[in-house]
């Protein structure tokens, strides 16, 4: 466990919420979501799509699209509060302190210039070093992420990079400054299942060695499994559970969590059905009262529909379900019939 | 199955789709939807509302002739509001005439270019192959060459064809033609290139793996989903093929002057211009202006309406 | 196998030409270039299995199921379905008939189905098209069991697609599939663009309807534990050609090629927690020159002179087929795997 509480943390999410302004209405993408990122920590935020990881990881670096926009909460990084910096500020904060990996490499790089040039560039915006000192510096990137010929391959462009060697350079790039914290949306979702198995062994090696805590977002437990300290389950835009990883993953606590966990194929055993979850996600606009989870929740009672459960320990972890509670769910009432998905 | 119930839920879709919302969210493509149909309204009950029937021989006057418009002289008649020109023909009574030829050449002139560049482009873009590169490159041949010199230059042929009596009686079909032949290139590039990413979609292989017939597929799948874009260029081409015409008839090309458009008129009124008799020419000028404005402005949020990007 | 097989695949090849325009060509002095998508490949599927074709992106096992389907005409081999060769011309009916009994399941279920059609008419098309129904209200019946099969209710089918999440589209995409009363589907990752927990709705389903209605399946996918748990076989491609066939738990528990022990080596596994997935070196060659001999040999750890050389053939070991010289020659013995037991559900 590396949150220890004696430390300050190195990213401070408090009550963040997100909101998407349309002509139907507000939508509230990411609702009253609070967590910590401890330094050197690995945090995994796993979630369905629309879950509103992405949202939570782009709100931090300060990049989130508009019309979506920081309706309430705080981010802190090292204190320091940077959700209301003007873009300028952010954007030194971006790269210096912060590093970023998107899931398709190809947008994190400019099609135009030559690898070195993009890595030269950004180590000079954030480090005042000499064009030299710069070069060699963005030579010692590439050799660390493990790109062979290093030399030669500095002058060449992202086009002539296959996907995984193309995920290295934004990696070396998101490295350049040394930033504190790298977050990872979906950092290995396009690449083939070999290659991914090589990016994580990386980042997990580059993040050990420098002391950079990593916000790795993603849909893939697996990832999360072998690379996360803790990890935060996301539904319907509000933290379900966090914890430390073995703990969610062996002694899930929300039935959500369960159910994902469940419906995960595993080779241990084959069974003639998986577990599953009955439903779908709620849609943004048609979020229940209550847990956004008690239409296909099993274990609904009265006070799930009516009372939204907020974090409470449960077990190793922190689970928002009424279930950890002294009070309980109060009377049982059947779950929904399946709307399936 | 559901048949009342349908139309009710289609209007309720249609009220709530973001195409009405966002044309209800802009006062300019509202004024100019309103100024477009009161165009087209007044255009089209022209022998209703004109106050005179302008070229019916019978109704001249001579003497009624070059008279100024109300507001601008007291030699003005309130029978002829906006003046009359040299053969005392009713001005206002001719814009509104001219104006519904004019409508009537540019619909018409859509269409042909519309169903000329649809069907070269589905068949272009879903069978490919050596159709596909003789269609395009005659495209690309014929895009090298302004629309309005093609349009002359089939204008010229027909002309050379046949006899000055004869080509003034079917001169509205000759115009029709040239400018729906010199616009299929845009609609059969666009329909093209939303054919090539449209056949490539699932939905379209699902068709092919029940074995249904390239035809139906193209008519059926495909041409609903690129109906879109072809809407926005249809729009912006009305427009354009207004002015065609216009300038056509004002080379003297186009409509003859016994059948005068807004085009015509404009031209008719030029040859007077030097004498200071401004109206004959500038009322029908900022009547086609207008309506091609109007026309344009719709086309424009169309544009916009239709592409999520934008939104 | 004794009997004959319900889906035989016979040598078959697709050869895509990505070479750039003639004139191109002739000014740069370039020559053709070709990808040899699938490159020759024998399979046979018995009624009512599901065979399920393995691989990285790239690997042509999307190419094989449109091949298997008709979408694309192979290069060279034969496709016999229930003993027919589908290359053979015959008339518009039997030609229908015969298509009629093996439809597809698509992968992006935002892609597969028309916008802007209802979802009525979607699923309601192969019965027309199949002639299959005289009247309206049998019609109507016959859709409303269909979407009452994959778990939707009849008056979805009102509705558009885009009023439908992911994994409800790839239900109505799986109700259009069965229309037509098939007997066979070729599933093209179906689960892979879903998310985990309506993944394992859609699957469920799948061998529910399969048990149900004896369908036979041709399953592709990227996903190993997918596989596992969905598959009677199973056979690994690699740059178009299958490397490994044999039943699912011979596969998964004593995998032979060295590139399906690679690729069991990458799945993520819950019970790794904390521990490393042993990275798999190197990244798939271009399809379009391909290396010499043994085409996994590059990446092999085992490969010698006669695998860069000699190119292997799919030959018989234990129950199943492995194509590898190191396994012919009994240099690498079979290997044993267990995997431990899956966390609570």
């Amino acid at each position: 466990m590396m949150t220890a509480s004696n430390n300050p943390p190195l990213l401070e999410v408090r009550n963040l919420r997100i909101e998407f302004p349309t002509r139907r209405g507000t939508l509230l993408a990411v609702d009253d979501v609070s967590f910590d990122i401890a330094p050197g920590e690995v945090l995994g935020v796993v979630g369905e799509s629309g879950a509103g990881k992405s949202l939570t990881g782009n709100a931090i670096i300060g990049l989130l699209e508009p019309p979506g926009r920081i309706a309430a909460g705080e981010i802190r990084l090292e204190g320091r509060r940077i959700d209301n910096l003007p873009y300028e500020e952010m954007r030194k904060i971006r790269g210096a302190r912060i590093g970023a990996i998107f899931q398709d490499p190809l947008t994190s790089l400019n099609p135009l210039y030559s690898v070195g040039r993009q890595l030269v560039e950004t180590i000079q915006t954030h480090l005042p070093l000499s064009a030299a000192k710069a070069r060699q510096r963005a030579l010692d990137l590439l050799k660390e992420v493990g790109i062979p010929a290093a030399e030669q391959r500095l002058d060449h462009y992202p086009h002539q990079f296959s996907g995984g060697m193309r995920q290295r350079v934004v990696i070396a790039l998101a490295l350049c400054a040394g930033p504190r914290l790298i977050v990872a949306d979906e950092p290995t979702t396009a690449l083939d299942v070999s290659i991914q198995a090589q990016i994580i062994a990386l980042l997990k090696r580059l993040c050990r060695e420098h002391g950079t805590a990593v916000m790795l977002v993603t849909h893939d437990m697996g990832v999360i499994a072998e690379t996360a300290d803790r990890v935060a389950v996301m539904y319907a835009g509000r933290v379900a559970e966090i914890g430390p990883v073995r703990d969610v993953i062996k002694h899930a606590q929300h039935p959500y969590t369960k159910g994902l966990m469940g419906s995960i194929p595993s080779l241990g055993v084959r069974s003639e059905r998986l577990v599953q979850i009955d439903g779908a996600m709620p849609r943004l606009t048609e979020i229940p009262n209550g847990c956004a989870f008690n239409p296909r929740c099993l274990a609904r009672g009265e006070r799930c529909l009516v009372e939204r459960p907020n974090l409470m320990a449960a077990g190793a972890s922190r689970a928002a379900c009424w279930l950890h509670d002294k009070a309980g769910v109060g009377a049982p009432v059947a779950k929904q019939e399946p709307v399936d998905a | 199955m559901w048949a009342d119930t349908d139309v009710k839920a289609w209007l309720a879709r249609a009220a709530d789709s973001d195409v009405w919302w966002s044309f209800k969210s802009s006062t300019l493509t509202i004024v100019a939807a309103g100024a477009t149909l009161l165009i087209i309204a007044i255009a089209l009950l022209s022998p209703l509302l004109a106050p005179h029937t302008p070229f019916d021989p019978a109704t001249l006057s001579l003497s009624d002739g070059l008279k100024p418009p109300v507001f601008w002289s007291a030699d003005g008649d309130w029978t002829f509001p906006l003046g009359t020109d040299d053969q005392g023909r009713d001005v206002l009574s001719s814009i509104m005439y001219g104006t519904r030829l004019s409508l009537l050449v540019g619909f018409a002139s859509v269409v042909v270019a519309m169903v000329l560049g649809i069907t070269l482009g589905l068949l272009s873009g879903y069978l490919g192959g050596m159709l596909d590169a003789v269609i395009m490159r005659v495209a690309d041949v014929q895009l090298t060459f302004p629309a309005i010199l093609v349009a002359l230059l089939i204008d010229g042929v027909v002309r050379g064809l046949i006899s000055v009596q004869r080509h003034d009686e079917i001169a509205i079909y000759v115009i029709v033609g040239a400018i729906g032949l010199s616009f299929w290139v845009q609609y059969a590039r666009t329909v093209r290139s939303s054919v090539l990413v449209e056949k490539n979609k699932e939905y379209v292989q699902a068709a092919r793996v029940i074995g249904l017939s390239p035809l139906l597929i193209m008519v059926r799948h495909v041409l609903p989903n690129v109906t879109g874009p072809v809407l926005v260029i249809a729009t912006l081409n009305l427009g354009l093929a207004i002015i065609s015409e216009a300038t056509l008839s004002f080379l003297g090309v186009g409509l003859p002057s016994t059948e005068p458009s807004l085009g015509t008129l404009i031209r008719l009124g030029n040859e007077v211009l030097q004498s200071g008799d401004w109206w004959i020419t500038v009322f029908p000028g900022a009547t086609l202006a207008a309506l091609v404005l109007a026309v344009n402005l719709l086309g424009d949020w169309l544009r916009d309406a239709l592409n999520p990007k934008l939104r | 196998m004794p009997e004959a097989p319900f889906v035989h695949l016979a040598g078959l090849k697709r050869y895509f030409d990505v070479s750039p325009p003639w004139l191109v060509r002739a000014i740069e002095g370039k020559p053709r270039q070709i990808v040899r998508a699938v490159d020759g490949i024998d399979i046979s599927i018995a009624k009512g299995e599901t065979f399920s074709l393995v691989g990285e992106s790239g690997c042509g096992k999307s190419t094989v199921a449109r091949l298997v389907v008709g979408l694309y005409p192979p290069t060279a081999g034969k496709i016999e379905f229930d003993g027919h060769d589908m290359s053979v011309r015959r008339n518009q009916n039997d030609m229908s008939a015969l298509r009629r009994r093996m439809q597809m399941i698509f992968q992006d279920p935002f892609a597969s189905l028309n916008p802007r059609w209802r979802v009525f008419d979607i699923i309601a098309e192969p019965i027309r098209a199949f002639g299959l129904s005289s009247d309206k209200a049998d019609l109507e019946k016959r859709v409303g069991d269909l979407l009452r099969q994959v778990r939707l209710t009849p008056a979805d089918g009102r509705k558009y697609p885009h009023e439908f999440s992911g994994g409800q589209r790839q239900r109505i995409s799986i109700a259009r599939a069965l229309a037509s009363e098939p007997e066979f589907l070729v599933c093209d990752e179906p689960t892979s663009a879903l998310d985990v927990s309506v993944q394992a709705q859609i699957l469920n389903l799948m061998m529910d309807l399969q048990r149900r209605l004896r369908l036979t399946y041709l399953f592709i996918s990227h996903n190993l534990a997918v596989v596992y748990h969905i598959s009677t076989r199973v056979g690994v491609m690699y740059l178009g050609r299958l490397v490994e066939v044999a039943p699912t738990d011979s596969l998964f528990r004593r995998p032979k090629h060295p590139y399906t022990r690679m690729l069991l080596d990458t799945i993520p596994d819950l019970e790794m927690t904390g521990r490393q997935r042993a990275p798999m070196a190197g990244e798939v060659p271009s399809p379009i020159n391909p290396p010499t001999g043994c085409t996994f040999h590059p990446r092999c750890p085992f490969a010698n002179d006669r695998c860069k050389a000699e190119v292997p053939e799919l030959l018989a070991s234990e129950d199943g087929m492995v194509a590898c010289h190191a396994i012919e020659e009994r240099r690498l013995g079979v290997e044993e795997r267990s995997y431990g037991e899956k966390p609570s559900a």
